[in-house]
């Protein structure tokens, strides 16, 4: 046990003693989550837009102030023919070309009916539908002041309550998903390459001879990227609680023991990718490759679980990142309790062992 | 030249001599491609809908209709208590939870006026917007229809209205896909590219070889030169290997002419690469570089306009996305093969990325002489 110990306080020297690794390692976490906590919404501000404004009377000049005056959009160009909408559109920057025909305000009023056209570069879908319900909301409003008020009969009114997270902010999803990104990061790549570092340096052989057990040797490295993803957490919930006001309605304690779960799932994780690599590079490899993106898209981290096919859902089971993201926002926004998560803690806990299980087969028949 | 011909060819033959790197390089991107454009979708379909209907009456029972057959929601449950409802919402059961209340029919046609309840669980924003939005349409076109039938009104009797005309150009059937995967691409071809040439020359550095290296008669140019190469080839290749199978399994369209693509790529990737050279001039160790890119790739995924558009982040991320060489990719990308954009659409683009190119070597060279 002693030698454990020396081991372990060895380990934890060779971390502190690399500063730069150790700024990364905390500076990272703060960065990313300041920037992507502020920088990513779904709401569009200041779209640019072009006007293709045949009537150029005092009606359509309205509209397009109703339209800039809403803050989503800002008209960047004025066409003057049907022609140069293709070629606004081209150059990339505009979002949404508004034409308004030919005695738009005299059709209103008159023929009690104006047509107005909306062109959207549809090449992003999401963006194209959002700005169009924007717009369709000003006008939508326009229409309403030109034509005065009137009140309908049996008219149907909506409350909407939004549970959980009242003001829609985009931050509460965000920061369980940089949290569990992160994690993964220090927890699975950092142990994965640590250990194969000691295979191509050659240092593994001279560890595996010293009087501590091969498991030991394990747990003696991995024992301290515990306490740093442990740390991080720490980091993190604090940040995503004193600056962007996440609240933390469940039991602390129990969100922490979730966060030392799944450093503990990445960490095996690591662990197994070492033991089928030998250089950090392919680690390295393996872990960007196939965790990145997949922790970043089949998570439910930035796109909704629900919307994608069977399979894919099927697939996003087998990453623990999707599991600790529910965990997270349980515990976090719900204030749910063990009750709530015991399945996604089972499953963790589940791939933990059987990681480790199969790292220390895999570990085994190395050595032999 | 001779010397540089050597040099490369030992590079390739370092690269291709790890079984275990090739398919990394070759096999995994194009399967995330492939997977992953599945998964990038913003399309909330099969929401599911808790509908506490204590009204009962005909009217609550036509609206319940009209909100199933939308295609948007599909019914968890219905019940006369809110409290299993509020329950299902809170375990995730159900997205959203309507409640018509008692009278509800009756209080429209005395009062003229009634009200209806929606819950939506809302932990992700972006998604509870859009659930609560679909459904006050159809509410409101359920109200729009009642009043027409009830009152037996006729279209044009109503106040006078704005018809608004929409066109979806370049993308009319809305299909995702055909903008994620370029987007993707541009991510994974990043990745094998720049990331992967840095780390090389860190390992040199961290098994000492690059000590031997420099003692032999190898101008630094052309260690330089054989270390960045490959990798530049092999991240085209990947391109040229992506958009193929892009094109054979989404069908992706390809507006314009492809050659922009590939020319874009390849100055775009001399910035990458320089990006990983520099990262590797101030490391020195593979985790330590891999760590600084893996910090940098982050941001230039997340903050490149491929999940959430540049366009709803705040003015002062917008400017930070200036110097993002991955969002100028994705983004040209995108424009040539969707949109059919040509060199006068681009050339703007091509410049920034040829003095992103020559700034991000220039500090690298000049940091390496320096360290090495």
């Amino acid at each position: 046990m002693r030698q454990f110990l020396v081991f372990v306080r060895k380990e934890c020297y060779h971390i502190f003693r690399d500063k730069r690794t150790l700024l990364i390692l905390f500076g990272m976490p703060v960065v990313l989550i300041v920037l992507f906590g502020f920088a990513i919404t779904n709401e569009i501000h200041q779209a640019q837009i072009a006007v293709l404004d045949h009537s150029q009377d005092a009606f359509s000049h309205r509209l397009i102030n109703r339209m800039t005056a809403s803050g989503h959009f800002a008209v960047s160009h004025y066409l003057s023919s049907r022609d140069a909408v293709e070629t606004a559109f081209r150059e990339g920057d505009i979002k949404l070309v508004l034409v308004i025909p030919d005695r738009f305000g005299h059709d209103f009023h008159h023929a009690r009916k104006a047509p107005l056209q909306l062109i959207t570069d549809s090449s992003d879908p999401n963006t194209a539908t959002t700005l169009t319900n924007y717009a369709n909301a000003i006008i939508m409003q326009y229409q309403e002041e030109m034509g005065g008020k009137t009140d309908l009969p049996l008219t149907i009114t909506t409350a909407v309550r939004m549970e959980y997270n009242p003001s829609l902010k985009g931050v509460f999803l965000f920061v369980p998903g940089v949290m569990t990104l992160i994690l993964m990061l220090v927890s699975a790549m950092m142990t994965s390459i640590t250990i194969t570092r000691e295979k191509e340096l050659g240092t593994m052989e001279i560890l595996l001879v010293s009087p501590l057990r091969p498991l030991l040797i394990i747990a003696g490295k991995v024992l301290p990227y515990i306490a740093l993803s442990f740390i991080i957490s720490l980091l993190i919930l604090a940040m995503g609680y004193w600056v962007f006001g996440m609240p933390v309605k469940g039991s602390l304690v129990l969100l922490l023991l979730e966060c030392l779960l799944f450093g503990l799932t990445a960490l095996s994780l690591g662990i197994l990718i070492s033991t089928i690599t030998n250089s950090q590079q392919t680690a390295m490899m393996i872990s960007m490759m196939g965790l990145l993106l997949p922790t970043i898209l089949l998570s439910g981290f930035v796109f909704p679980l629900e919307s994608m096919p069977v399979p894919l859902r099927v697939l996003s089971n087998i990453f623990p990142a999707k599991w600790f993201i529910i965990i997270l926002k349980n515990i976090m926004l719900k204030g749910g309790g063990l009750q709530q998560v015991w399945l996604p803690t089972l499953i963790l806990s589940g791939m933990t062992v059987f990681f480790l299980g199969l790292s220390i087969r895999n570990f085994k028949t190395r050595l032999s | 030249m001779r010397t540089l011909f050597f040099i490369l060819q030992k590079e390739f033959l370092q690269i291709f001599r790890n079984r275990s790197m090739l398919p990394i390089i070759f096999v995994v991107p194009v399967v995330q491609l492939l997977v992953l454009s599945f998964a990038a979708n913003y399309e909330i379909r099969n929401l599911t809908i808790d509908i506490v209907d204590q009204d009962g009456s005909s009217w609550s029972r036509q609206l319940r209709d009209k909100l199933l057959a939308s295609g948007y929601f599909s019914l968890h449950r219905q019940t006369w208590d809110p409290k299993t409802a509020y329950n299902d919402l809170a375990m995730d059961r159900a997205d959203l939870v309507l409640t018509i209340p008692p009278h509800f029919e009756r209080d429209l046609v005395r009062e003229d006026e009634a009200r209806l309840h929606i819950m939506v669980n809302a932990i992700n924003g972006s998604k509870a917007g859009l659930a609560a939005g679909y459904a006050s349409s159809i509410i409101g076109s359920f109200n729009r229809q009642l009043r027409l039938d009830w009152l037996a009104l006729d279209e044009d009797d109503g106040p006078a209205r704005i018809a608004v005309d929409q066109r979806y150009w370049y993308n009319p059937d809305m299909n995702y896909k055909y903008f994620m995967v370029p987007g993707i691409l541009g991510v994974l071809v990043t990745l094998i590219g720049g990331f992967l040439s840095g780390m090389n020359i860190v390992k040199e550095k961290e098994t000492g070889t690059i000590e031997q290296i420099n003692v032999t008669p190898i101008r630094k140019f052309h260690f330089i030169i054989g270390k960045l190469l490959p990798f530049w080839i092999i991240a085209l290749f990947e391109l040229g290997f992506g958009l193929v199978a892009g094109l054979l399994v989404f069908n992706l369209p390809v507006e314009g002419n492809i050659v922009w693509v590939f020319l874009y790529a390849a100055v775009y990737l001399l910035a990458i690469l320089g990006l990983g050279l520099l990262i590797s001039t101030f490391t020195d160790t593979q985790q330590q570089a891999m760590f600084i890119s893996w910090f940098f790739l982050i941001i230039f995924i997340l903050m490149g306009g491929l999940f959430t558009p540049i366009e709803s982040m705040p003015v002062w991320a917008q400017k930070i996305t200036l110097f993002n060489p991955a969002a100028y990719f994705i983004k040209v990308i995108r424009m040539v093969m969707l949109k059919g954009s040509g060199w006068a659409d681009i050339r703007y683009y091509f410049g920034i990325m040829f003095v992103f190119a020559a700034v991000i070597n220039g500090i690298a060279i000049w940091n390496y002489r320096k360290t090495v």
